[in-house]
């Protein structure tokens, strides 16, 4: 049966690693292999160094913000770019929109993470459970998260969120929530593979214990794919926090935030044009970055989704 | 054939029913009374009282949750609390206008993503291909409340061609299709619903096309002699299974993501609806509304399950 999102939803996981051919010669530990990809892999590395600065950006907010970002001005209202030192013009409260892109980060960038590691961990405990124990069990786990499948993500979100209240904390819940079934079944998936295979037989076999084969032959193979679909999964948060503030739903003003900057410029298009799509344009390149660092990671760590 | 279906909608039921529970369960994560937003502050106990046996919230919550089960199922989805028209007719008015955006969004989206992944899988690793992946990787990351702004920036701000928002010109009666000064409306925001949906199906279709073309069966038909035209052909057939799948759940995408389409271009469909419903904190509304769209995507996903089982007899066995 086809999944039931519209988050991208993985179908077949993993070809185990053991499986590739070894090389006549030196043999490059798994990780070795993935390092070596990845240092021949300069547009991955690329876009991971931006992905890196945007970052640095927003924690280092405070000492490169050329103004102070919640400083408003009333003659200083809704000015084009490069008006006298504000290079990217300003708000419509006079504030300087550079500084507000750069503060901005700091909470779309959360927005983004927080949500896909707490969801990480919920879904990808739930889906090892569900799939090492299989039966009854997991039927009921897997059964529960295909009602929430049943939900278009942008509208569970919103859903859950509007009918939270909005706010930061509410909106990181909904995106939690979101995101916990398609991961589950990442987990559940790669586990179920996994479980079958000959291997855990054998540890089985010579003495191991339930929790040990979970912790070295069970997790060793599902924390694979988990990551690389959490990091593909960071874009869609960072686009889905910045929906939901752009609803206003996610971060209250007056704090700088890309999703509700977009929202509140919105008003002013037809005076600044171009100051107004700048918070989008920052969201569509962290978004892009994340996504293409993402790639080539799942490239370079042979996870097939 | 037939048990497959029956199997497939009695499987479709229990999701339904899981929906409208989380649907139902919406009132009662809206932090305080689910009554605060209808009465007013200065309301003795004995009104509140009164109040709550008539809307039902004195009862067990099990109870209250059959009551409004029975409604929903004969069309009553309660009064809206800003407008004090009754929730059904708000929901389906602006289904039908958001039918009207998916109506040109989807085969649009569908169309252009198809054949731009057909392209790009049938070249692999050629600029053709760079060149596709790579307008997929931005249509994948594009916000698309953002691209909305930023097309209306070009089109109706700079260079005023095309209406930035609403649906026909001032003091227009009704959509008419046919006509340009109706019709106009509509671009903007379909360009903007279409643009992820082709970016996502462009990579999903480019993908399964590259990989049925690696199978052995292809290298068999090369070998026997077959035209590449006939090659292509058995390896699109045995690629749309696949894309089908992805599309179904576009369709999804198309219904949640028109919220915020539909509030960039004040578009009066569901989206518009559901985001006026937050701001005026209008459960009944919110509630219809979401319940209306994930149902309408439980029976989409439904649909595709059944054609892709008309295509590939494989899943029926499965």
């Amino acid at each position: 049966m086809s999944s039931m999102s519209d988050i991208a939803a993985p179908a077949q996981p993993l070809d185990t690693f053991e499986e590739q051919a070894a090389p006549a010669t030196r043999v490059r530990g798994y990780w070795q292999s993935v390092f070596y990809r990845l240092r021949h892999d300069p547009v991955t590395l690329a876009f991971g160094v931006i992905v890196l600065l945007i970052v640095l950006a927003a924690i280092c907010a405070p000492l490169i913000a050329p103004f102070d970002p919640y400083k408003e001005s009333i003659v200083g209202r809704l000015k084009p770019l490069g008006w006298h030192d504000h290079l990217l013009g300003t708000d419509e409260l006079g504030r300087d929109m550079l500084s507000r892109l750069i503060y901005g980060g700091r909470v779309s960038l959360l927005m983004g993470v927080v949500p896909v590691l707490i969801a990480s961990f919920i879904g990808g405990l739930l889906g090892v459970l569900g799939g090492f124990v299989g039966g009854r069990l997991n039927t009921a786990i897997m059964r529960t998260m295909d009602v929430f499948y049943a939900f278009p993500s942008v509208l569970l979100a919103v859903a859950i969120a509007g009918a939270m209240g909005g706010g930061i904390g509410n909106g990181m819940v909904a995106l939690t929530l979101v995101f916990i079934p398609p991961m589950c079944r990442v987990a559940e998936t790669a586990t179920t593979q996994v479980r079958a295979l000959d291997f855990i037989e054998a540890a089985r076999a010579s003495g191991a214990g339930t929790l040990t084969i979970i912790r070295y032959h069970v997790l060793g193979n599902v924390l694979g794919p988990v990551f690389i679909y959490a990091s593909s999964l960071v874009s869609v948060s960072i686009l889905l926090a910045s929906g939901l503030s752009f609803l206003g739903l996610g971060v209250r003003p007056p704090m700088p935030d890309w999703g509700l900057m977009l929202s509140t410029l919105r008003q002013s298009i037809y005076v600044v044009p171009f100051v107004c799509a700048l918070p989008g344009l920052a969201i569509f390149v962290t978004s892009i970055c994340c996504n293409l660092v993402s790639d080539g990671l799942r490239a370079a760590m042979d996870v097939r989704m | 054939m037939t048990f497959y279906i029956l199997r497939r909608i009695l499987y479709a039921m229990p999701i339904a029913f899981g929906v409208s529970v989380v649907c139902f369960s919406l009132v009662y994560i809206a932090p305080g009374d689910p009554l605060q937003t209808v009465m007013p502050p200065d309301a003795t106990a004995e009104t509140i009282e009164i109040v709550k046996h008539a809307y039902g919230f004195d009862k067990p919550i099990p109870m209250q949750f059959l009551i409004w089960l029975e409604r929903v199922l004969t069309g009553d989805f309660g009064m809206s609390i800003s407008t004090r028209r009754p929730v059904f007719l708000e929901v389906t008015e602006a289904l039908a206008n958001t039918s009207l955006l998916a109506l040109f969004a989807v085969p649009i989206a569908f169309f252009t993503g198809y054949v731009m992944g057909v392209v790009a899988g049938c070249f692999p690793g050629r600029w053709i291909d760079r060149l596709v992946t790579g307008a997929a990787v931005m249509g994948v990351s594009l916000p698309n409340y953002w691209l909305g702004i930023v097309l209306v920036i070009f089109f109706a701000v700079e260079y005023m061609l095309l209406p930035a928002t609403g649906m026909g010109p001032n003091g227009s009666t009704g959509f008419h299709i046919l006509e340009w000064s109706s019709a106009r409306f509509l671009v903007l925001p379909v360009v903007t619903l279409a643009m992820i949906p082709i970016g996502i199906l462009a990579r999903t279709t480019r993908a399964a096309v590259a990989e049925v073309r690696n199978q052995d069966f292809v290298q068999t038909l090369r070998a026997k002699g077959l035209s590449e035209w006939a090659v292509t052909r058995h390896v699109l057939k045995n690629s749309l299974p696949q894309v089908m799948a992805v599309m179904g759940l576009q369709f999804g995408y198309l219904l949640g993501g028109s919220i915020l389409v539909e509030t960039v271009f004040t578009w009066p469909g569901s989206g518009f609806l559901l985001s006026k419903a937050i701001i005026n904190r209008d459960v009944p509304v919110l509630q219809g509304t979401i319940l209306t769209l994930s149902l309408v995507f439980v029976a989409t996903n439904l649909v595709v399950d059944l054609l892709q089982s008309l295509i590939d007899p494989r899943i029926r066995r499965a």
